[in-house]
């Protein structure tokens, strides 16, 4: 399995030499990282072209890469605030640590191969603007829907653009690293108006677990595929 | 003329909110409205600690509970580079395929119900009862099992089953029968459930399968080409019910799929009626699978979980007198374990479909991204080219077909 995915990978590798911002092979999964400006080129070619035939779009999501790496307690060294109780999330640094802060990944798989493929595009612009592929699979209708939804990254060319998760009329782009996990407003049932209103949230997020970061060697080490 | 169906509706398999455009009985365009069941589970999972997100995958689909914790469990396992027991692998397979029948009786049933046959609805639900004690024999419950726990699975089946004891409702004879396949352990009990389960799909399919009421409601409705399928992104059984012989327990085997004996019913012309024939037809060999499981089971005792402490919690008993385990159990269960930097997709052959979990992990003890891929998602997307020019009431009938649950299409 694992030989002919790396042979795989490089014939991909030569196909999108220069389309490529990076490709790896994780886990016996190939994942290609391109510009949005490529993104469609690229898919494209992966679903028309009869060496790769990927005919279905199984997947498409947006990633807010906003607060990636950063942990709410520091573990590498001891500090005056380090080992605190770990509960503001305001250690971080405001580098990025990636390429571009949104990303849309796509996860395709050909039937006729039997093999998967990841795509990822970052998207430098902002507010965050990307091809849309609803051309190509049909499916990807519903799945940027949810991604401008979630995420606000506007899709190019999609026919029909609206919110589907969440709220008739709901602001903002619930998702993203900077939306708050319990939300901005909530709804209650108003007797004197005899209808529901909305009011900021009157509860605030408690963090009983910090995010903690541990470069733990034990699993890295086991890269070489094992499972098989 | 507009019409609007849901979200409060029988038929709606939930709560979806459908907006008809209508020229008479016809439909010319339907728009569904999803998001009211939106829980933002992704969201809460990038909050909490992973094994604590295990509890909400039951809750996505919640008829087909533990093949949710599956995918998730698997990917996490995927990353850490963890491949838990073999007889873990054995359970959680056997536990999948008890899974797809729970999903396929309550399917049929309301199927069967929102297209007017009320007794199927009847029977199925009483084969799932006893599915059920399965689950709570296992898990302590009958639904939300949380039972797969990254490295193998939370405990080894039970020796014995629970009983019914008699009470001013059942009296000494009534229970004795209830509990006649109750004396042995869950896996007699399971055994003589498979046995007994073939003859009920027999039943179901002399009630419909050659049905004239049946058969006009489903045959030629919701025609989907193979081309089609492909391009709407449909998986599982939606995907074979159009003729394309694709399962991942047999393409792409997870667990100890490769090593199990079953075949993959395809449909031929796409319609209600095959997806209807496709569904039948994986009860029975989901049947033939848990058989084989049990044999298997009955014959290797082992361990079901890790013996790998950064992962799973030690034992209580040696947490009492081992420093190194106390050690362990306070760290997993304040701060839970870090997986490394990574991502990786896990599909799995969900009764629905291909449920999938993409998991991004920055290296932190909590998912940095965990993105649900769920089946439904897709089918439903279609249901505007699925219903165009059929009539109102054959909308019903492509709900039921598409096999619609709000949990984890809005997730």
């Amino acid at each position: 399995m694992s030989e002919h995915m790396e042979k795989f990978h490089s014939q991909l590798e030569e196909f999108f030499r220069d389309r490529l911002i990076s490709s790896t092979l994780y886990r016996e999964q190939i994942t290609l990282e391109v510009d949005a400006a490529d993104a469609i080129h690229v898919l494209t070619d992966l679903k028309d072209n009869p060496e790769f035939q990927f005919e279905e779009l199984i997947d498409l999501c947006g990633i807010d890469y906003l607060s990636y790496g950063k942990a709410d307690w520091e573990t590498q060294s001891t500090t005056n605030s380090g080992f605190s109780r770990g509960v503001s999330q305001d250690v971080y640094d405001d580098q990025l640590n990636k390429p571009a802060r949104f990303a849309v990944v796509y996860h395709l798989l050909s039937i006729s191969h039997n093999r998967r493929i990841r795509i990822r595009a970052y998207i430098h612009n902002e507010p965050p603007r990307i091809d849309s592929v609803v051309d190509l699979w049909s499916s990807a209708d519903w799945f940027e829907r949810e991604a401008f939804d979630l995420f606000g990254i506007l899709f190019e060319g999609h026919p029909d653009l609206r919110r589907i998760l969440t709220d008739y009329g709901f602001i903002g782009h619930p998702f993203r690293k900077d939306f708050p996990l319990e939300g901005n407003v909530e709804v209650r049932y108003d007797p004197d108006k005899k209808r529901v209103v909305y009011q900021p949230v009157s509860i605030t997020n408690r963090v009983l677990v910090p995010k903690v970061i541990r470069h733990d060697n034990r699993f890295e080490k086991t890269e070489p595929s094992e499972t098989e | 003329m507009t019409m609007n169906f849901g979200p409060q509706h029988p038929a709606a398999h939930g709560v979806l909110r459908l907006v008809l455009e209508m020229d008479g009985e016809t439909i010319e365009r339907a728009d569904p409205h999803i998001g009211l069941l939106h829980r933002a589970t992704e969201k809460l999972a990038e909050s909490k600690p992973y094994n604590q997100s295990i509890g909400y995958m039951d809750r996505l689909d919640y008829v087909s509970m533990m093949c949710n914790e599956h995918a998730y469990v698997l990917a996490i396992e995927k990353i850490l580079g963890i491949s838990p027991p073999i007889r873990a692998q054995y359970i959680r397979v056997m536990y999948d395929e008890i899974t797809r029948i729970l999903n396929h009786l309550l399917w049929l049933g309301s199927h069967g119900l929102d297209v007017g046959a009320m007794t199927m609805f009847l029977y199925c639900f009483r084969e799932r009862e006893d599915l059920m004690d399965c689950y709570e024999a296992v898990s302590g419950t009958r639904m939300h099992a949380t039972y797969y726990r990254p490295g193998g699975v939370y405990r080894d089946l039970p020796d014995s089953m629970p009983q019914y004891t008699p009470s001013q409702w059942k009296n000494e004879k009534e229970v004795a029968e209830l509990n006649a396949n109750r004396q042995g352990s869950l896996l007699d009990y399971i055994e003589s459930f498979t046995d007994r389960f073939p003859g009920c799909v027999d039943e179901y399919e002399t009630l419909l399968t050659e049905n004239r009421i049946w058969r006009q409601r489903t045959v030629g409705i919701g025609v989907v080409s193979p081309e089609r399928a492909m391009q709407l992104g449909f998986t599982g059984p939606m995907l074979r019910g159009s003729g394309i012989e694709w399962d991942l327990r047999k393409k792409q085997p997870y667990e100890v799929y490769d090593q199990m004996d079953f075949d993959i019913p395809v449909g031929v012309n796409g319609d209600c009626y095959d997806r209807y024939l496709v569904r039948i037809e994986e009860m029975r060999q989901s049947n033939r699978i848990i058989k084989q499981c049990i044999d298997w089971l009955r014959a290797n005792p082992g361990p079901v979980m890790l013996d790998n402490h950064k992962v799973s919690p030690p034992k209580r008993e040696e947490m009492k007198d081992d420093m190194e385990s106390l050690i362990h159990h306070f760290k997993l269960f304040t701060e839970g374990y870090c997986i490394p930097e990574g991502e990786c997709y896990v599909g799995i052959e969900h009764p629905k479909g291909e449920f999938g979990i993409y998991l991004v992990s920055d290296g932190a003890n909590k998912p940095y991204r965990l993105k649900i891929r769920a089946p439904g998602f897709a089918h439903l997307a279609s249901m505007n080219e699925m219903v165009n020019g059929h009539m109102l009431a054959d909308v019903v009938a492509v709900i039921g077909t598409q096999d619609i649950v709000f949990g984890e299409i809005d997730r």
